[in-house]
């Protein structure tokens, strides 16, 4: 009798065990979820172009300078060429705002993260993101910002913008983002 | 058996109850969309099943039909125009059989054992010799009942073609649920050759990459974003226990085990950008392998262990270049076409398969790479093709293409002549992997 009372037990808690090593995993995945998506939360505009206003917790007023839409801070992405890490002159004014801006604010930190269109294998786009990413920061860094003030994440061709096969698409899913 | 074990070997039984009958998946659909001229006829008569007032809970024989038929290389007689349904040798009347064209038939038994196990044997019948070519008598658990008709039709496959079968193999591959608004689930899945048993490894909200077979099966090495920036794990298939190895600044990325299984290559920018490096798994030390300011990635070994191939663009566009495993001087192995990527070494080292881009028609297509003389041909002829996989008998090549809902999985023999398309229910499927034989 205790021997079997001692088995169920053992079952049920070895059960348990199993599942909730389950549910603490999945947890676990779906905490990622919510810190890791927060940033994006302002890119629900991007199809229309370059101008995405604003960012969550900006109640603080020293944040208003990146509020602005008319500044060129409001630039938070930038496209890319085919294959090409080169940023286009057309975003240099944006580039030079965000370094300036960081070389004015010492201990404000923002994060580059570089995308590539679904074309060729995945691999190399990851590593093309990240070039991507890498020369806006080096254009950055002589414009005044510090190496320390930014972090490059690449995403290769993982999360696209626009969930599309055609020029349009790749165009949108070609680029930088921008976040503070 | 003492308690302990009792509740330990319970315990490992429920567990297993509990997670996988949870994460079992819809199959993948497998459509053949071509077979060689001159398929091979062969007749696959129903087994003879002792039980009959029992249904068997898997169809032995139509798993091998339908292997068989998939691999393009035979020209299976449908069930209603078997002349006869013979179970044993001296029951064939090969006339009725010759009179078809019929060249091989396959005939066999299976019975219930007193333990409750299947026993199951089968004889491959040459029709015009009039003799047994192969006979094998297998006992089989009634979880393994479909890997046991995998393994009959590798054996019926080779002993006909001369080729080693790949049907009793597994691929791994991701797929993605949702869209870029409302957030996508990505999963690590696994399943047989033949797209059934698929199973989840791993889901997350974030992305997954690059899936890779150790070369005993047992563990998948794959790239997972969850912490924000790429990082490379190694997950055991069986008990789910995994390991971050890399987990750099920068990318982290395309892992590759060696022959050997005691190293692993990976691409890491953590020294300024992405560069090849290989891995000792026994003591994690790293050895760099390229270095060079342009993009070096997706290393995959040759069969002897000695060399790396890889992805560099430092002629200005990606090619595929080959160094020793040690380091050294790489040296350009392409030459046909502006893009070329995603290198994966025949087993038997004398092809490699690879993404080809075609800048003037903007088509990325499987190429075969022939090591003697370098000469790229092209196996597919659609526009976005990724991501291809040697099988472990090196005639096929799976990769991934873009079809109506997204990713596809497709397959190719390394010839051109034979295709297949894997389609699933519903979802983007890619980066398929095909995993090694395992014993």
């Amino acid at each position: 009798m205790t021997i079997r009372l001692l088995l169920l037990l053992g079952l049920i808690g070895m059960l348990a065990a199993c599942s909730s090593d389950q549910v603490k995993e999945e947890q676990q995945v779906a905490v990622e979820d919510l810190s890791s998506s927060s940033p994006n939360s302002g890119t629900g505009n991007e199809a229309g172009g370059a101008q995405t206003y604003g960012t969550e917790d900006s109640s603080s007023s020293s944040f208003s300078e990146l509020d602005d839409p008319a500044s060129q801070l409001s630039i938070r992405i930038i496209y890319f060429e085919y294959d090409s890490s080169d940023v286009k002159s057309e975003y240099r004014p944006a580039v030079e705002a965000h370094a300036q801006y960081l070389s004015r604010n010492p201990t404000q930190t923002l994060t580059l993260e570089g995308h590539a269109d679904e074309r060729g294998s995945r691999e190399y786009n990851l590593a093309l993101g990240e070039r991507r990413a890498q020369s806006v920061k080096q254009q950055m860094m002589l414009l005044g910002a510090a190496a320390s003030q930014i972090r490059v994440v690449s995403y290769g061709e993982e999360r696209s913008a626009v969930d599309g096969h055609d020029d349009y698409s790749w165009q949108q899913n070609r680029r930088v983002e921008i976040f503070y | 058996m003492n308690i302990k074990n009792y509740v330990i070997s319970l315990f490992a039984t429920m567990c297993f109850l509990v997670t996988l009958p949870l994460k079992a998946e819809e199959p993948l659909k497998i459509v053949i969309e071509g077979g060689i001229e001159n398929a091979l006829p062969i007749a696959i008569v129903p087994f003879a099943w002792s039980q009959s007032a029992n249904i068997l809970p898997v169809d032995i024989t139509s798993i091998i039909s339908e292997n068989l038929s998939r691999s393009g290389r035979f020209d299976v007689m449908s069930e209603q125009d078997l002349p006869q349904r013979p179970t044993e040798l001296n029951a064939i009347n090969y006339g009725d059989w010759r009179k078809l064209g019929m060249e091989n038939i396959v005939i066999g038994t299976i019975s219930l054992t007193g333990t409750g196990d299947y026993d199951i044997s089968f004889r491959l019948v040459d029709i015009y010799r009039q003799k047994q070519i192969a006979g094998f008598r297998v006992p089989a658990k009634p979880d393994k009942l479909r890997r046991v008709a995998h393994q009959i039709s590798d054996i019926i496959f080779e002993k006909l073609t001369g080729i080693a079968g790949a049907f009793d193999t597994r691929v791994a591959y991701i797929t993605v649920r949702g869209d870029s608004k409302k957030g996508k689930t990505h999963s690590l899945k696994i399943a047989d050759a033949d797209g059934y048993n698929a199973q989840i490894l791993l889901e997350s909200p974030e992305p997954l990459m690059s899936p890779t077979w150790s070369p005993d099966g047992r563990r998948i090495a794959y790239v997972s974003f969850e912490g924000k920036n790429s990082a490379i794990y190694i997950q055991d298939v069986l008990s789910g226990k995994r390991a971050k190895v890399a987990d750099f600044n920068g990318i982290n990325s395309a892992p590759a085990f060696s022959p050997d299984g005691k190293r692993l290559a990976m691409t890491l920018s953590k020294d300024g950008n992405a560069e090849i490096y290989v891995m000792n798994l026994v003591d994690q030390t790293l050895r760099r392998i390229t270095n060079h300011h342009a993009i070096d990635t997706e290393p995959s070994w040759a069969p002897d262990g000695q060399l790396l191939v890889f992805t560099s663009d430092r002629s200005g566009s990606p090619q595929i270049y080959q160094v020793s495993a040690n380091g050294g001087e790489p040296k350009r192995i392409t030459f046909q076409g502006k893009y070329n990527s995603r290198a994966d070494y025949s087993p038997d080292g004398g092809y490699i398969t690879l993404v080809h881009g075609d800048g003037e028609s903007g088509t990325y297509r499987i190429g075969i790479l022939d090591t003697d003389n370098g000469y790229i041909n092209l196996l597919t002829t659609s526009r976005l093709d990724e991501s291809p996989s040697f099988a472990p008998n090196g005639g096929m090549i799976i990769y991934a293409t873009s079809g109506i809902n997204g990713g596809q999985l497709a397959a190719v023999s390394t010839d051109g002549r034979i295709h297949q398309r894997l389609g699933l229910q519903a979802g983007d499927v890619r980066e398929p992997a095909w995993g090694p034989y395992v014993k």
